[in-house]
């Protein structure tokens, strides 16, 4: 059971993907698990064949424990030696958690959602229609609920809505997530106002040469000018662990999404640094949308390197947010307003954002803090090159 | 395209970006944004789903019509011929 987040005690196997002797390569995805993050897809860390299951469906295990055993691509089948082929397991890899939370010991599976066996497409189903599958009859091999026993139900069903999304739960994870941040991390805040004539005038321009599915919004120019400025100032992207802070190489901005109702996550866009504003957008759209619909995948909410949280239009002018451990800073992008600001000797009336920054004092101080958000308003005056 | 035809149209579209909210009950005057939540990707989704379904081109200028249900249903009449 990988770690999905520092929040994440235990998580429940929804359903397996893979099964003994298939084949797996890294990146696959080979399970569906529920977490107070709604349900996330497994992906596996490397190569091999699943060996053996040792996670059943509707089991909920403390974060760490081994879902299967995997065999290397050019291993024989041996004998079961548990213990030390368990390491092998897609939850050896987890990115630095430190000071793990006390866990719960995982509830007794619930027999009926233990047996019940549901194909992946009648789970989908089920889950837009929120149609519980373990209530159903099952007519497929075994008694498996197939997709013709959920179109079976009817369109009396409830409205679509994400799947195993536990509001509040999350609100519970969310909770204390951020009360160790504020007890554990020496926070310090900056705020600096952009003016964005350049950059708003350069998106305008930019979109009215595009269809509809081709725009861009101004919150992957955003995106891009901090993954730009944290490969150029240090300290503010990468982990706190035990043995201290591990700047990371990679860019992985966590993207906060807001979900409808309440709670949010923050899944990683990868390599943010190198992506163009185009491959942003595509993937800020995906990611919004796979959030609504519940099917994040686990290395987007394990790694984010650092967070960019955005009000967007709807919001007010700036925020100072909490780092999300064991991350160490957190950017605030306030709503872009019209400002009364000074243009050469004049007032004129400009686009301006409060772009925010909540530091780790272990790391870093105000002083380099304050250098990345000049870098940040430097580079969104210059919207054409990045 | 005539009114009805326009609101069934907007109502199903937006249905579908916010599922949690029933279009019908909103007021026709509000911000769609504030009563249904509605962010700025949600918006660029709303005008690339019925850019595909009508074929009718909203530039960007034009987003700030679509932010009431009673000014959307005005917008499409209009941007489809009547």
């Amino acid at each position: 059971m990988p770690s999905l987040g520092s929040d994440m005690e235990a998580g429940t196997l929804v359903e397996w993907l893979k099964a003994p002797g298939d084949a797996v390569k890294r990146g696959d995805i080979v399970a569906v698990v529920e977490t107070q993050k709604g349900a996330i897809e497994i992906e596996i860390f490397q190569d091999g064949v699943i060996a053996e299951q040792l996670v059943e469906v509707g089991q909920t295990v403390p974060v760490g424990t081994p879902l299967a055993r995997l065999r290397g691509a050019g291993e024989v089948e041996a004998p079961a030696e548990k213990a030390p082929a368990a390491e092998k397991a897609p939850a050896a890899e987890p990115p630095p958690t430190p000071l793990p939370l006390p866990v719960a010991p995982p509830p007794p599976p619930r027999p009926a959602e233990a047996a019940a066996r549901v194909s992946p497409a009648a789970r989908r189903l089920a889950a837009e229609r929120g149609i519980d599958p373990a209530s159903l009859a099952g007519s497929g091999p075994g008694g498996a609920v197939v997709l013709a026993d959920v179109e079976a139900v009817g369109k009396t069903a409830a409205k679509p809505k994400p799947r195993g999304l536990d509001l509040d739960a999350m609100r519970k994870a969310i909770a204390a997530a951020m009360s160790r941040s504020k007890r554990e991390i020496p926070h310090y805040y900056l705020s600096h106002e952009v003016e964005l004539g350049a950059a708003t005038a350069w998106l305008a321009a930019t979109n009215a040469a595009r269809a509809p599915a081709d725009r861009l919004l101004i919150g992957a120019l955003f995106l891009k000018a901090v993954a730009l400025a944290l490969t150029r100032h240090k300290g503010f992207n990468g982990f706190y662990g035990a043995g201290g802070f591990t700047p990371s190489d990679a860019v992985h901005i966590g993207a906060a999404v807001a979900i409808r109702g309440g709670g949010l996550v923050a899944p990683a866009i990868h390599d943010t640094d190198k992506l163009s504003l185009d491959a942003i957008m595509a993937k800020m759209r995906d990611l919004v949308a796979r959030v609504r619909a519940g099917t994040l995948r686990s290395s987007e909410l394990a790694d984010p390197t650092v967070t960019v949280s955005s009000l967007g239009e709807r919001g007010i002018a700036g925020m100072f947010s909490i780092i999300y451990p064991p991350q160490v800073a957190i950017f605030g992008i306030g709503k872009v307003v019209e400002r009364v600001w000074p243009v050469d000797g004049e007032i004129a009336l400009r686009p301006v954002v409060t772009v925010t920054l909540a530091g780790d004092h272990r790391v870093s101080d105000g002083h380099r803090g304050a250098l990345v958000l000049n870098e940040i308003d430097r580079l969104l005056q210059e919207p054409e090159t990045l | 395209m005539n009114p009805d035809e326009a609101r069934q149209l907007f109502f199903e579209e937006l249905g579908n970006i916010a599922p949690e909210w029933d279009p019908a009950a909103i007021d026709p005057q509000d911000d769609i944004r504030e009563a249904m939540d509605i962010d700025s990707m949600d918006v660029l989704n709303l005008v690339i789903a019925l850019h595909k379904r009508i074929g009718i081109d909203i530039p960007e200028v034009d987003y700030g019509k679509l932010i009431t249900i009673e000014s959307a249903v005005a917008y499409l009449v209009a941007k489809s011929g009547g």
